[in-house]
């Protein structure tokens, strides 16, 4: 266990160490998402709407859009030079290597979230006072679920053709359960209501995230392996 | 982990391997003891990469096995894979990264005690130390080359796996990647080489095999000259 886990970070090491490098998928992303809450607070009518309604929506579909750019990168870094095939070739358990980039993959989705949020308060104008450390948390919560997913799919269409087309079309309808659930505790966070609730939306985020990780280190093998 | 003296470090049986009805690889058996090397040369679409991609585990074969000191190699047997090294026609070297940074980040995947040394001697003994801190991008067709060959002996496999390794080395590397095969011989390595020029490497070939259409069409011990044997081949390539 402790030699996987020695491994995933030199994955996900290596992984930040390209991005840092590059910095394509990083700053895509997040041009990406502030332009996503551009669009969001131009056309939104506020006559019609309140930001307030509207707000955890937005957040919310801007961190999915966001993330979705990110994950993109995640596999398309190993196809050159047929990367990927140099790590199968080494004693590497594929678990490892799931969790490895499962690991960077959070990191760049986390980056984009923190340079979001900001510009997500300054456009809808949300105070997040005393809401904030339980949407750190949701954001954790619901940010693991769909990142777990996305880095298995990412493996998965990297070999096809159309691949940064196939990401967003596999795995949007996966990401539904986690979104729903971290817009009903944002909007309950906002609101100022109280734990319990959310607790129910806090319990299918934490089961999601425990069964889709575990689902997705099983599967991994079958995917990258021939 | 050492096999018996007289035993192959690499040895497969009855391999094939289909791509849905097309059959690339057919009924091929190979052994290849320590400080032998096993040329194998055939036409375009012969099945030699399929070949080097199956002995590498990279590849699952339809039928037969792979062994590689004696362990069948699978994905759950971690020993049998740390004993192969493969060069092949891609680098697998990230292009943002330095040939230093890539061998590093390789000597950890393999456990190597101290990663960093391991990829300096690693690049010092194919002569690219002076470019070690260059993004990869940056390197010639011919340095890349020598980063790959870098990588692939990084781990001191016991089985090398070329896929025409001399491409894009002018003569003089050529010629010091010759003496370095010739070196990893002497270290009791078992090689397969694969190629379509095998005046290259014909001097260290134990025994050189031909493959056409997925089949072992010969395999026998290296005739003296190559001259003697280039009819044979020709023949049984064209005829």
């Amino acid at each position: 266990m402790g030699e996987a886990i020695r491994l995933a970070l030199a994955v996900a090491a290596k992984d930040i160490r390209l991005e840092l490098r590059s910095r394509t998928a990083l700053l895509s992303a997040v041009v990406f998402a502030a332009l996503v809450l551009v669009v969001f607070n131009f056309a939104r009518d506020p006559t019609a709407i309140s930001a307030m309604d509207l707000a955890p929506s937005v957040l919310w579909v801007t961190f999915a859009f966001g993330a979705v750019v990110a994950l993109n990168r995640a596999f398309t870094v190993e196809r050159e030079n047929a990367a990927l095939d140099g790590m199968l070739l080494a004693p590497l358990p594929r678990s490892a290597l799931y969790l490895g980039k499962l690991l960077a993959n959070l990191a760049f989705v986390f980056v984009v979230e923190a340079v979001t949020l900001p510009l997500f308060v300054l456009f809808f104008n949300v105070s997040l006072g005393h809401a904030l450390p339980g949407i750190l948390g949701v954001t954790v919560l619901a940010t693991i679920g769909f990142v777990a997913v996305g880095t298995i799919f990412s493996a998965m269409v990297v070999r096809t053709r159309f691949a940064e087309l196939m990401l967003p079309v596999l795995l949007l309808p996966f990401m539904v359960p986690p979104l729903v659930g971290a817009v009903q505790c944002t909007a309950r966070l906002l609101a100022g209501r109280p734990l319990s609730e959310m607790l129910g939306w806090l319990r299918l985020l934490t089961l999601y995230d425990i069964v889709f990780v575990t689902l997705c280190t099983l599967a991994f093998p079958a995917v990258v392996d021939e | 982990m050492t096999a018996p003296a007289e035993a192959p470090l690499l040895e497969a049986r009855g391999l094939a391997r289909s791509f849905g009805a097309l059959r690339v690889l057919r009924g091929v058996d190979l052994a290849v003891r320590a400080g032998e090397m096993l040329a194998v040369a055939g036409p375009n679409g012969a099945g030699k990469t399929t070949l080097l991609r199956l002995l590498a585990g990279l590849m699952r074969p339809t039928e037969g096995e792979v062994r590689v000191m004696g362990r069948r190699l699978t994905r759950s047997e971690p020993e049998a894979r740390r004993g192969i090294g493969l060069l092949s026609h891609q680098t697998f070297l990230y292009d943002d990264l330095t040939p230093q940074e890539n061998l590093t980040f390789v000597a950890r995947l393999y456990g190597l005690r101290d990663p960093a040394a391991a990829a300096r001697d690693a690049l010092e003994e194919v002569g690219l130390t002076h470019r070690a801190h260059d993004p990869v991008r940056q390197l010639s067709r011919g340095l890349l080359q020598r980063a790959a060959i870098a990588r692939a002996l990084l781990h001191q496999p016991t089985v090398l796996l070329l896929d025409e390794p001399f491409t894009g080395l002018d003569a003089p590397s050529a010629a010091r990647f010759r003496e370095l095969l010739a070196a990893q011989l002497a270290r009791g390595r078992a090689l397969v080489l694969v190629t379509h020029h095998l005046a290259e490497a014909w001097e260290l070939a134990g025994r050189v095999a031909v493959l056409v259409g997925g089949r072992w069409a010969l395999e026998e011990a290296r005739p003296a000259r190559l001259a003697d044997f280039l009819p044979r081949y020709e023949a049984l390539v064209h005829g």
